[in-house]
């Protein structure tokens, strides 16, 4: 998920100054435009070593760490956002994540690809597993080993105490507020505890 | 090829040391490398771990040989460019590889130290280190880059300076020594101490060195270094050629070298003790022992960490037993709740504590990526 809207629309989330955590950093691209464009400061995760070696070349903070084995090195409520920017559905713990999200960060940003979204639902009325622009992968390949829906999250939250703060769709950079669990490539919840 | 040459600074002014005592009259062997830049905001100190020195990069004029122990990491066009950083290394009090040590001259008895060496530490290796600087006119530094003990007194200076650097560089390194790893040295102190050469520490008087010890001290240690992976890869169970020629499969023998991993050891040993002074050993594993900046704070590392200003980067390799990946965590996390900027990175080697002396293609960029990003300047973060 690496283009500009996309990214743009989530930084638009996170306020002006906030101290952030991105787990999943990724090429530390996030981190660099909240630092430059929204005075923002704090810190990337990442396990990929080509990742970790891309933030530090940006100049962004980057540990390397392995987010299955969780996040005891953060401290409650020591950053005012955390943000997981398609991370979600790599993880074995999932929901373990969710909850630590919340933890750490006063808010928690959270976005991964709706598996609900309509040519997903096509694809698997066809009796077929989708493979799309959002979604690349074969059944067999997938790095995606939680497959979710945007409505799933919602239960999920709930489950675990979370507050929504907010929650919409993405679809081609344009935020999707009517029916997001259909229309929308990518779900986006704003959580707090 | 870059060319070093040493120099000595002498310092005459006591040095109060941790312990309460204190030395004059001694000297520092150094090196530098690439040009200090006119506002003197481009050096970066090196410092070095226990079988080390001043020779950091570069070759001695006429001798092909004679590459500096982090020559792979620091040079013109590496990781740490001095084309664009001036350089120090510096050899620590204490050390037998130029600067004052044990078996230098004591400048009021006129004998050779030998045991009678002040015990020195971490801290005051780095504040030699600081009037080392003061005399070379540098304020503020770069960077303080070092790995293992090295990287001890990069997370030291951080502590005792923190206005005099903008960067620490902590490779391989740990905010103290487990109880595993001071059992580690006491054992290499006991096979030096033991070894009836040795005479309290005074053996230079008796025209003798306690190579026995130095040679065991030597082999437990490369171990420790090690991983099992690698040594296993690089040795397995082989044997000595004259043991395969043997009828039997072995010589049957309690005493003979058969496998090739003692025969290594061995050499690895007898190398060591023949340019290794035995009281250096003795004096850089204790400063080992006693480094432990969150003792003053009852172990509570994150309030210890509270007075850095540096940027760090941390890193660690997966391997590593004897400053193992966990122990960086720990250094990472008390700079976390203290809110400091850090990086770090955890580079799957097989090689154990050597890789961080070792060519590993992502260790090289990541040191180098993060060299290249520190900028010219003079600031010291806030």
């Amino acid at each position: 998920m690496t283009d500009l809207n996309t990214l743009h629309a989530i930084a638009s989330l996170v306020p002006q100054g906030s101290r952030v955590l991105d787990l999943g950093c990724g090429d530390g691209a996030m981190l660099d435009y909240l630092q430059r464009e929204r005075g923002c400061s704090g810190y990337g995760v990442e396990l990929d070593d080509a990742n970790v070696l891309a933030c530090v070349k940006r100049g962004v903070n980057v540990l390397q760490l392995n987010l299955d084995q969780g996040l005891t090195v953060f401290e409650d409520a020591s950053f005012d956002v955390v943000l997981q920017i398609d991370t979600l559905q790599h993880l074995r713990n999932a929901e373990t994540m969710l909850r630590e999200t919340a933890r750490v960060g006063r808010v928690g940003i959270v976005a991964f690809p709706n598996f609900a979204h309509w040519p997903n639902r096509l694809s698997i009325l066809q009796g077929r597993m989708p493979v799309t622009k959002r979604l690349p992968y074969q059944w067999y390949d997938t790095p995606n080993i939680r497959v979710g829906t945007h409505a799933d999250l919602a239960v999920l939250a709930q489950r675990n105490g979370l507050r929504v703060l907010d929650s919409f769709g993405l679809q081609d950079g344009h935020t999707v507020r009517m029916w997001p669990n259909l229309r929308a490539g990518t779900s986006v919840y704003k959580l707090a505890r | 090829m870059l060319i070093a040459t040493p120099q000595t600074m002498c310092f005459d002014a006591p040095l109060l040391l941790q312990s309460g005592a204190s030395i004059h009259g001694y000297s520092l062997s150094y090196e530098t490398y690439g040009t200090l830049n006119a506002d003197k905001s481009n050096a970066v100190l090196v410092c070095h771990a226990l079988n080390a020195s001043h020779h950091v990069a570069g070759v001695y004029e006429g001798q092909d040989k004679s590459e500096g122990w982090w020559d792979n990491m620091i040079g013109p066009g590496k990781s740490v460019d001095t084309n664009k950083f001036f350089v120090i290394g510096v050899n620590n009090l204490g050390s037998c590889f130029g600067s004052t040590g044990p078996m230098h001259t004591h400048p009021d008895t006129g004998k050779v130290y030998g045991a009678d060496f002040p015990v020195v530490t971490v801290e005051d290796w780095v504040n030699a280190q600081a009037r080392l600087l003061d005399a070379l006119g540098i304020q503020t530094l770069a960077a303080v880059l070092g790995g293992s003990l090295g990287g001890m007194q990069a997370l030291s200076w951080t502590l005792q300076y923190p206005e005099r650097m903008r960067h620490a560089v902590v490779v391989a390194s740990a905010p103290n020594l487990t109880a595993e790893n001071i059992a580690f040295n006491e054992v290499a102190r006991r096979a030096i101490v033991t070894d009836p050469d040795f005479h309290g520490g005074h053996f230079y008087e008796h025209g003798v060195i306690p190579k026995r010890g130095l040679r065991i001290a030597r082999m437990i240690g490369h171990i420790t270094y090690l991983s099992d992976d690698v040594m296993n890869e690089k040795f397995g169970r082989e044997l000595k050629d004259a043991v395969l020629a043997s009828a039997n499969g072995y010589k049957y023998s309690t005493q003979d070298v058969e496998f090739q991993i003692e025969s290594y050891l061995r050499y690895q040993g007898d190398k060591f003790a023949e340019y290794f002074d035995a009281n250096t050993y003795l004096l850089i594993t204790r400063a080992l022992d006693y480094f432990d900046p969150a003792k003053a704070y009852g172990g509570d590392l994150s309030q210890a960490l509270a007075r850095t200003r540096a940027k760090f980067l941390l890193v660690s390799f997966t391997t590593d037993w004897r400053f193992s990946p966990k122990r960086s965590r720990e250094v990472v996390k008390a700079l976390l709740d203290n809110k400091r900027e850090v990086s770090y990175a955890e580079i799957d080697a097989p090689h154990g504590h050597d890789a961080f002396l070792l060519d590993d293609a992502r260790y090289m960029s990541v040191m180098r990526s993060y060299f290249d990003s520190i900028p010219k300047g003079l600031e010291v973060t806030a």
